[in-house]
Formats: C-alpha cells, sequence, structure tokens
C-alpha cells in the first residue's frame, strides 16, 4: 500500500537505524571474551573448586551468554562428590 | 626526536593509504620532515598514490632482511624535498617480517624525521601487530558507515592493548548531504559511538579519485574540498587549533540569492 508517512518524511532516516543498531553492537563487542579466555577462567575455577570438591571436568561448560543489554558468564558445573576434609568445615 | 603515527581502521577500503599520503604530504608542505613507511607487505599501495611507483628498487623486507639500509631503500619525493616513502615488498611472505624488527626500524626513523607515518593493512592479524609496533600514536580512519564503525572500535580495543594513549579519530567519505537528509552518521553519532578524539573530517570528493589516477596527492591541491581537509588534519597534528568544517553546502536561500548576485 501507498505510505504516506513516508512521502512526508514521517520515517525516520536510516542513520538513527545505524546508530541505535551500532550501540549495540559495540556493548556485545566490547564485552566479548575470547575463547582462549574462556578456556583460562574455566581452569581457575577448577582449581578453585577441586580443593574443595570432586568435580566431573568433562561436564564442566563456561559460556558467555549475550542478550541485547546484559552479558552473563553461564557456567554448570557437576560435582562428583565433595571431599572428606571439606565437610569437616 | 620525531613521532611515529600508524594509520588504521580494521576494514579494508576506508582511505587508510589516501590518508597516510596526503598527512605526509600535508605535513611536509609545511616543512616537516616525513618518511612515509608502507607497511602494507605484499600489497604495495602507498607508492601510486604519491606518483612514485617507477623509482622503487628496494623495499620494507629488503631492508629488515639486512639486504639494503633505509637509506638506500627510501625514495625521496618529486615534489617535496622533505618527504620520503619505503615502499613495502610486492609479493612476500608477510610473516617474514616481526613487530620487534618494525619497532627497530621505526626508532631508527624518528631519528631523522619529525614524523614518521606508517600504512597499516587491514585486518588485525600480523601486519597490524607489525604496523603498530613502532608507533606512538594511532589515527583510526572510520567511514560513516555500520560495518567501519564497528571494526574501528576493534581496532581502538587493540590499540589500547598496545599501550598507545594518543588515539585519534578521521572521518572519511562524509556525504554532507546524505547526512543531512538524516540517512548518513553524521560526526557527533560517531564520536559518541568511538568515544575518541577527532582529528578530521573529510568529505567524499571525487578529487580523490582524479589525484590518484595523476599519482598526486590531493593535500597539495587547496581547491578540493579534501585537499583542504587533509591540510587540516596535518596542521592540527602540528598542535595547530583548526575548527572542525563539516563540508556541508551552503545552499540556503540567501546564499544562493548571494551566489546569484555574485557577492559571497
Ligand atoms: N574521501 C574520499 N572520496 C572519494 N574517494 C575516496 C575517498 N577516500 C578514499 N577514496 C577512494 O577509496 C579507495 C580506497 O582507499 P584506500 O586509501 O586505498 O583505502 P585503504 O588503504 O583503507 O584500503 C581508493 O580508490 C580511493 O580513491
Ligand atoms: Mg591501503
Amino acid at each position: 500500500m501507498f505510505d504516506l508517512r513516508r512521502l512526508w518524511g514521517g520515517k525516520r532516516g536510516s542513520k538513527t537505524q545505524a546508530k541505535e543498531r551500532l550501540q549495540l553492537i559495540l556493548i556485545h563487542d566490547r564485552s566479548s571474551l575470547s575463547p582462549e579466555l574462556l578456556d583460562l577462567i574455566k581452569q581457575r575455577i577448577l582449581d578453585v573448586l577441586t580443593e574443595f570438591v570432586e568435580i566431573d571436568e568433562q561436564g564442566l561448560a563456561i559460556d558467555l551468554e549475550q542478550t541485547d543489554d546484559t552479558s552473563a558468564l553461564i557456567t554448570n558445573i557437576p560435582i562428583k562428590a565433595v571431599r572428606r576434609n571439606t565437610r569437616v568445615l | 626526536m620525531g613521532k611515529a603515527i600508524v594509520v588504521t581502521s580494521g576494514k579494508g577500503g576506508v582511505g587508510k593509504t589516501t590518508t597516510t599520503a596526503n598527512i605526509g604530504a600535508g605535513l611536509a608542505a609545511l616543512g616537516q620532515k616525513v618518511a612515509l613507511v608502507d607497511a602494507d607487505i605484499g600489497l604495495r599501495n602507498l607508492d601510486l598514490f604519491m606518483g612514485l611507483e617507477n623509482r622503487v628498487v628496494y623495499h620494507l623486507v629488503d631492508v629488515i632482511e639486512g639486504r639494503a639500509t633505509w637509506k638506500k631503500a627510501i625514495i625521496r619525493d618529486k615534489r617535496l624535498e622533505n618527504l620520503v616513502l619505503l615502499p613495502s615488498a610486492q609479493v612476500r611472505d608477510k610473516d617474514s617480517v616481526t613487530p620487534r624488527q618494525m619497532k627497530q626500524l621505526v626508532d631508527e626513523l624518528k631519528q631523522e624525521f619529525d614524523f614518521v607515518l606508517l600504512d597499516c593493512p587491514a585486518g588485525i592479524e600480523r601486519g597490524f601487530k607489525n604496523a603498530v609496533a613502532g608507533a606512538d600514536q594511532a589515527i583510526v580512519v572510520v567511514n560513516p558507515e555500520v560495518s567501519s564503525v564497528r571494526d574501528a572500535d576493534r581496532v581502538i580495543g587493540l590499540l589500547e592493548a598496545e599501550e598507545i594513549k594518543c588515539i585519534q579519530l578521521v572521518v572519511n567519505r562524509l556525504k554532507p548531504s546524505m547526512v543531512k537528509r538524516g540517512e548518513m552518521l553524521a560526526i557527533k553519532d560517531i564520536v559518541d559511538l568511538l568515544a575518541i578524539d577527532l582529528l578530521g573530517i573529510v568529505p567524499e570528493d571525487e578529487g580523490i579519485v582524479i589525484s590518484s589516477n595523476r599519482g598526486e596527492p590531493i593535500a597539495l591541491n587547496q581547491t578540493m574540498k579534501a585537499g583542504q581537509a587533509f591540510c587540516n588534519i596535518s596542521r592540527r597534528l602540528m598542535g595547530d587549533e583548526i575548527p572542525f568544517v563539516d563540508w556541508q553546502e551552503d545552499d540556503s536561500f540567501f546564499s544562493r540569492l548571494k551566489k546569484l548576485f555574485g557577492i559571497s
């Protein structure tokens, strides 16, 4: 259908879209972590946790989840057993 | 001791080489001793923009690998005696050069020249690291387009990681009429998004194609808008405070009227 608003300049210029998209893209890009860094983080978490609990290393996953306006590190750490010496703490 | 400035962008084809050639010519025209280094190993281009392609004998990789001294390899500009070019190699394994070697070379050049301008290849791989290694400052060239701004942002992050403190922005290929219609990112939008200092605004100008056909930097032609824009950038690099021009055509009713009567 013929769009009158467009004729009268009611439609926003594409610049606004470009700017809004870029605002989100840059937030996203700036907060992304490289796979190497994620691996390092994973290793450090493991190092700390294995002091207290026995972890299924194969099952350990860590991911960066990003939506339009949030970033979160999501991790799932399957525990095989709590260490005997930890239980007394 | 001079300053080394890398001209970079992430994305290809946004005007790094054009900017390097023209800022270099602008600075040399202002009396500075300038060395242009074509750090785009494998894709030699800067010599063409300067019209010096027929004089290339030795190149950057020859210097790095010790087959020629830089003094022997540099080519003096035809028009400006205080401007020289160190051309890049044409077909070469670009990984034959390391960032350390580049830094050493740039440090030597800085002893001799006021400005060492490094024309960076596209991308963020080894070639980028080489071009950035010896740089004290950076100029990030961006076009008013989504993909170019995004790449520029990545590059700024990498430059910061390399501890380069002074990172300045050149917006190239601005089309003022499109900005006016709201169909192109404006300077303020880009500066807000990237959050670095603005060094210059270069309008889209077909004179750039003409001058690259001729092998003459447009900065030496003050009748062209882009020529003025590059000269303004060169002067700002020397510390002059030059107001920014947005290259808007003044087409208001009064200015047209004035033009009609020849009073503008
Ligand atoms: N302001 C401008 N107006 C018109 N054409 C331009 C402008 N800046 C660059 N160009 C053209 O764009 C092309 C790519 O420029 P170049 O400097 O080689 O980019 P890069 O080195 O970033 O790959 C060239 O053909 C050049 O003539
Ligand atoms: Mg180039």
